[in-house]
């Protein structure tokens, strides 16, 4: 990949992105508001002060494990959108775990349980990826069914079997004990989910980009006949990437669950997997561009509540917003190659701007 | 006649056209898409926006088919737009269909927020059961009161299956799905027709949006519509894209939705949120059943891309 292609390659989600937040302007001041107030509040609520950008670091953690979800099994040339249940199942594994085996208290018995939530949103993931393969049901379909199932799954346990008597009103299993919980970093506010966001893309960036079963993966994925030529086993190779996908989504879940809500509910289930389709798509399925996008939108769910409360806007802005973004982003796709002819004399945008996603 | 087993029966048949209505018009707009070789995911979001525009629509102007035209002609805008989206160069349907999916789901959320509370004017029901001559105030006739939006869904899949076959423009809709370089060599613009195909889709599933929420359930919130517009697109797959086998699949998975709040109606509550799965399961029973890897499925418009 060249310099010209990389500068491209930033240059077009930049341009895609302010195209979104343009439109979603016309549309708001269309509905009488001044958007200009909406962008200065979106970024401001997202990173204007200390006590913001923490809660957006917060949101962001969750949504760079689910954009895994959609990224790694992209890679292998799989359009999965079922992260949401592998989410949810994660939260459920880790919840329940504590009750059926005792465990070690501190970092011992916390990686278990976020052993348990990967190992559950793997299994379901990974499904949707043989299910393809062996009976060639379409993925993107059958995650996302799988997503409305698991979701099933966890409300009926959360609200039957493991249900905490004490909770009346929002039925809850049982909190998990204090030793057991993910605490936060330093001084801040913000847990350690961020950290293992932030490694879990660096590390499927290194799988990608660097070990041979990665590159295997990419091939299957850009090219199945010519894996198929060189004796690639597919088959192995798009289950492992699911199940790496939805392992990442399950600890999604399963630090909701240890370091936020402390119980598995409802409130796990608020659609931080459809978010991460948007993350994986504006950041072209490249784990590490992953990082900076899922800070942004997750500055921009963080922001939702001041467009709310200042502008009296209805809560579902940011999901219009995103809506916006996600039609922008496909479409531009079409420019690609043809962006030079654009800005003819000027250089793309992005050249000036330090190439964070070149590996 | 009053045993559970016969109530849980007859609100299953009742409650297989209450709500298989809605797949039955999804399945037909999604089912006219992909004749011309193109799939709509995005019918989900035409779903919940149109269930939205037609209980504004209704609920505004206080007459229930303006409501429907309205739901209609909005699902036929979001659809055109997924239709131009995936006309652009290098744009993949069903990456573009999940985009229309959270833009409809956005969009309609915000614009539906006042709209959660009041009450709109409903769709009426034909009392089929009192005309058959059953006591007006008994079950039968309950379950037999049916949506009249329902015979609407019916004609139109009738029609959409004799005008695929013996019309000009079904010719060129299945065409343009079966072969784009055939439709190309006579001068169709294959894009042209797909946009057209797309959109008139979206009119149809638009309908089934105004079905839900001026018909049943019949109120305007953000849980409406779950996976029916998903669904539908595994129903097109299990009806071999023939619109009349649509008629059946729908039915059959409305018949699968009512299974839940029937028995919880009979006292059977303990497995509530299992059985409001059951379409779920049942549809991903149906596609590892019907799928196949080797070849592409019999009746399938060899353009699309959904069964490789």
């Amino acid at each position: 990949m060249n310099l010209r292609d990389t500068a491209e390659s930033i240059a077009l989600p930049v341009l895609a992105l302010a195209g979104g937040l343009l439109l979603f302007g016309a549309f708001i001041w269309a509905d009488g508001h001044d958007p200009v107030q909406a962008w200065a509040l979106l970024f401001r609520g997202a990173f204007g002060d200390a006590f913001s950008l923490q809660n957006s670091l917060q949101r962001a953690a969750p949504l760079m494990l689910t954009a895994l979800c959609v990224a790694l099994p992209a890679r292998a040339g799989l359009t999965i959108i079922g992260g949401e249940g592998a989410l949810v199942l994660g939260g459920l594994a880790c919840a329940a775990l504590p009750l059926a085996l005792p465990l070690p208290g501190g970092a011992i018995g916390t990686a278990m349980l976020l052993a348990a939530a990967a190992i559950a949103g793997a299994a379901w993931i990974a499904l949707a990826g043989w299910l393809r393969q062996w009976r060639g049901v379409n993925e993107t379909i059958s995650s996302l069914l799988l997503g409305y199932i698991a979701i099933a799954l966890f409300k009926h346990i959360v609200e039957g079997a493991l249900r905490d008597p004490a909770s009346l009103n929002k039925p809850s299993t049982p909190p998990l004990a204090e030793a057991l919980r993910i605490g936060t970093i330093g001084g801040t506010d913000v847990h350690w989910g961020l950290v293992f966001g932030v490694v879990a893309c660096l590390m499927a960036a290194f799988w990608l980009g660097v070990t041979t079963h990665g590159f295997a993966t990419r091939v299957v994925g850009g090219n199945p006949r010519a894996a198929q030529l060189v004796g690639l086993p597919a088959t192995r190779l798009i289950v492992v990437a699911c199940a790496l996908g939805g392992a990442a989504a399950g600890v999604a879940g399963g630090i909701e669950v240890a370091a936020v809500h402390t119980a598995a509910n409802a409130s796990l289930i608020v659609g931080l997997g459809y978010t991460g389709i948007l993350v994986s798509f504006v950041a072209r399925h490249h784990p590490l561009a992953i990082i900076p996008v899922a800070i942004l939108f997750g500055g921009f769910l963080a922001a939702g509540s001041l467009l709310q409360r200042r502008m009296g806007l209805p809560d579902a802005s940011v999901q219009v917003l995103m809506g916006f973004c996600f039609v922008v982003i496909l479409a531009s796709e079409a420019a690609r190659g043809r962006l030079r002819e654009l800005f003819v004399l000027r250089k793309p945008p992005a050249g000036a701007v330090p190439a964070a996603a070149t590996a | 006649m009053d045993s559970p087993v016969f109530d849980v029966l007859l609100a299953v048949l009742g409650g297989a056209i209450r709500v298989g209505t809605p797949f039955l018009f999804v399945s037909l707009g999604e089912c006219l898409t992909e004749k011309a070789g193109r799939i709509n995911l995005g019918l989900e979001g035409v779903l919940v926006f149109s269930a939205m525009a037609g209980f504004a629509g209704s609920y505004l102007s206080g007459q229930w088919w303006l409501g429907v035209l309205l739901a209609g002609a909005s699902g036929a805008l979001i659809a055109l737009l997924h239709g131009l989206v995936c006309s652009l160069p290098r744009v993949n349907d069903i990456a573009a269909g999940i985009a229309i999916m959270l833009f409809g789901a956005g969009l309609a959320f915000y614009l539906g927020k006042p709209l959660i509370q009041p009450q709109a004017e409903q769709i009426p029901s034909l009392p089929i059961g009192a005309w058959l001559g059953a006591d007006p105030a008994g079950s039968v006739a309950q379950a037999l009161n049916i949506n009249a939006l329902f015979p609407a869904g019916v004609v139109i899949a009738a029609l959409m299956a004799w005008g695929l076959k013996n019309t000009g423009w079904g010719l060129k809709v299945r065409m343009v799905g079966d072969s784009a370089d055939a439709a190309r060599a006579l001068g169709s613009s294959v894009n042209g027709v797909r946009v057209a195909a797309t959109t008139a889709g979206g009119a149809i599933a638009g309908l089934g949006g105004a079905s839900l929420s001026l018909y049943f359930p019949g109120s305007w919130n953000e849980a409406l519509s779950s996976g029916q517009g998903l669904i539908a697109v595994a129903l097109v797959i299990f009806a071999r894209w023939h619109p009349v086998r649509c008629l059946w699949a729908a039915l059959l998975f409305g018949g699968a939705g009512a299974l839940g709040p029937a028995l919880q109606s009979v006292g059977v509550t303990g497995y509530y949120y299992l059985f409001n799965a059951v379409p779920y399961v049942l549809t991903l029973a149906i596609l590892v059943w019907t799928c196949s890897p080797r070849q592409a499925l019999q009746g399938a418009p060899s353009e699309l891309g959904v069964t490789h």
